[in-house]
């Protein structure tokens, strides 16, 4: 008999350790319907959820959509690209449009930090924070721990570390709130240029020379590196940032124990790891995107829950 | 508090559950074709009691027992009752064309079985399905479903409660019956 402490994912920051180990007892039970000859329970049949993507995704919409329909929601999808949204439409306007049509809940990622929030204030359904700008991406970092967690049976006392362009990057600061909720020690490592200036304020150990990161770590996070963000130069060349803070084979051999990859995807290959690390068995990469599922389907039937029926 | 009235008593329901396992045993002779689904969470309890009888007492071997949680099945989640916490569905062979005896601990409503019934097709397809409960409480179903088996009916009233504990889960072996919570 439990119930999330929220009614919103908006983002860890809010939530509970409680609210996180129920999320994954969920989730475990997801994970056993998921690798089931029929993959699908009925529990959200008279659910609409609208997925609204002002920005590009390949794994979290596919994800969350499967994760919808293998509950049985009714599901609309919306691109900005091919939206109002380019004739000037504002998001409360997008939205309440999408709402007048009676859906209960909105599943969003958008470029802008807060937007998920802001909704939440302004109209009536459940909004699931699917990445707001560089703040938070929290199915993300749920889905990370829950991967660490099956992994090494638990994330209590684990160290992590957190590579990479910490600045722009919503996977990071999720990842800390939930790591650090669940008892994980956290290290941030990258160029000093992409780690924000007063990072260690949340709690973290920073590290800029990323051997030093390794040999302290049990679980590395390596995060993408997010051109696509970045409006000035924060490091020479890529190739440099490779030489620097690339991880390949040789590196983790060299290390006196064992190191598990993270990686949250899309994987520039060559770039934060080589093809030989994301393809190794010393890497989680494809047990993250299987268990993204099972934990979205969670958080889904989870804030579902909390909807009661007129 | 509400007057918990003790209905059964430890020795009564190992008798009941000795009964129940010979019934089984008369129609499914040595189980070949027949698996033992307990319905979560105090049928899962059941069953494995079940098993135990037919194994130890009767020799039986190799039975096929497996766990169904219903929760996600279920239809009453968001009608204003507390969310219930799923348990762990454990049931690791095909259904297909096989015998299936759901075992439940109390029969109510009927919606749990309903639920099971939907729950076991993403199994496979059962050739039969066939229900035992320990407890069936009469002239309270909202469905038509009967038990196959049946251990003990008890007839009460609609504000009343009937649990049956098991010692695996409650420290003792009972049915009783009480006043529902007010909400």
């Amino acid at each position: 008999m439990s119930q999330l402490s929220v009614d919103h994912l908006l983002g860890i920051k809010g939530l509970t350790r409680e609210d996180i180990e129920l999320i994954f007892s969920t989730a475990d039970n997801f994970k056993g319907v998921i690798n089931r000859p029929i993959k699908k329970v009925p529990s959200l049949r008279d659910i609409t959820i609208a997925n609204l993507f002002f920005e590009n995704s390949t794994r979290t919409r596919l994800s969350f959509e499967l994760a919808e329909k293998r509950l049985s929601a009714d599901v609309v999808n919306f691109s900005a690209s091919s939206s109002s949204v380019t004739k000037g439409e504002t998001l409360v306007d997008t939205v309440k449009n999408i709402l007048a049509m009676k859906v209960d809940m909105v599943v969003m990622r958008h470029p802008n930090p807060g937007a998920g929030v802001f909704l939440s204030k302004h109209i009536d359904a459940t909004i699931l924070n699917a990445g707001d700008g560089a703040h938070e991406h929290p199915t993300q970092a749920l889905l990370d721990t829950y991967s660490i967690r099956e992994k090494f049976g638990t994330v209590e006392g684990k160290k992590v570390v957190i590579v990479g362009d910490i600045l722009h990057s919503r996977v990071a600061l999720s990842n800390i709130y939930a790591l650090q909720l669940l008892g994980a020690e956290v290290m941030v490592c990258g160029p000093s240029t992409l780690l924000p200036k007063f990072i260690h304020t949340l709690g973290v150990k920073v590290e800029t020379n990323l051997r030093k990161a390794l040999e302290w770590a049990d679980v590395a996070n390596m995060l993408r590196v997010q051109h696509e963000r970045q409006d000035i130069k924060y490091f020479p060349s890529i190739r440099e940032y490779t030489n620097m803070y690339g991880v390949d084979m040789e590196l983790l051999n060299s290390l006196e124990s064992d190191v598990t990859i993270l990686h949250p995807g899309p994987i520039n290959r060559g770039v934060e790891i080589t093809s030989e690390v994301a393809d190794s068995d010393k890497a989680l990469i494809l047990d993250q995107v299987e268990n993204g599922v099972a934990v979205r389907m969670a958080v889904l039937y989870l804030l579902a829950s909390k909807i009661k029926r007129e | 508090m509400s007057e918990k009235i003790q209905l059964i008593g430890a020795k009564e329901i190992e008798i009941t559950l000795q009964r129940l396992a010979c019934q089984l045993i008369e129609n499914h002779g040595n189980f070949k074709n027949t698996v033992l689904i307990g319905i979560q969470n105090r049928g899962a309890v059941l069953a494995d009691r079940i098993k135990s009888i037919l194994e130890n007492t009767y020799g039986l071997k190799d039975l096929k027992l497996g766990y169904l949680d219903i929760t996600f099945f279920r239809d009453d989640f968001r009608r204003g009752g507390e969310t219930i916490t799923a348990n762990q569905t454990k049931i690791d062979f095909l259904v297909e064309d096989v015998n299936v005896v759901f075992i439940d601990d109390v029969l109510h409503s009927g919606r749990s079985v309903r639920a099971a019934l939907t729950a076991i097709q993403s199994f496979g397809r059962p050739s039969n399905i066939e229900l035992m409960v320990f407890v069936d409480r009469r002239f309270s179903r909202s469905l038509p479903i009967q038990p196959d088996y049946k251990g003990r009916k008890v007839d009460s009233y609609e504000n009343e409660k009937v649990v049956l504990e098991l010692k695996e889960k409650d420290g003792t072996d009972g049915v009783y019956i009480e006043q529902k919570k007010q909400k």
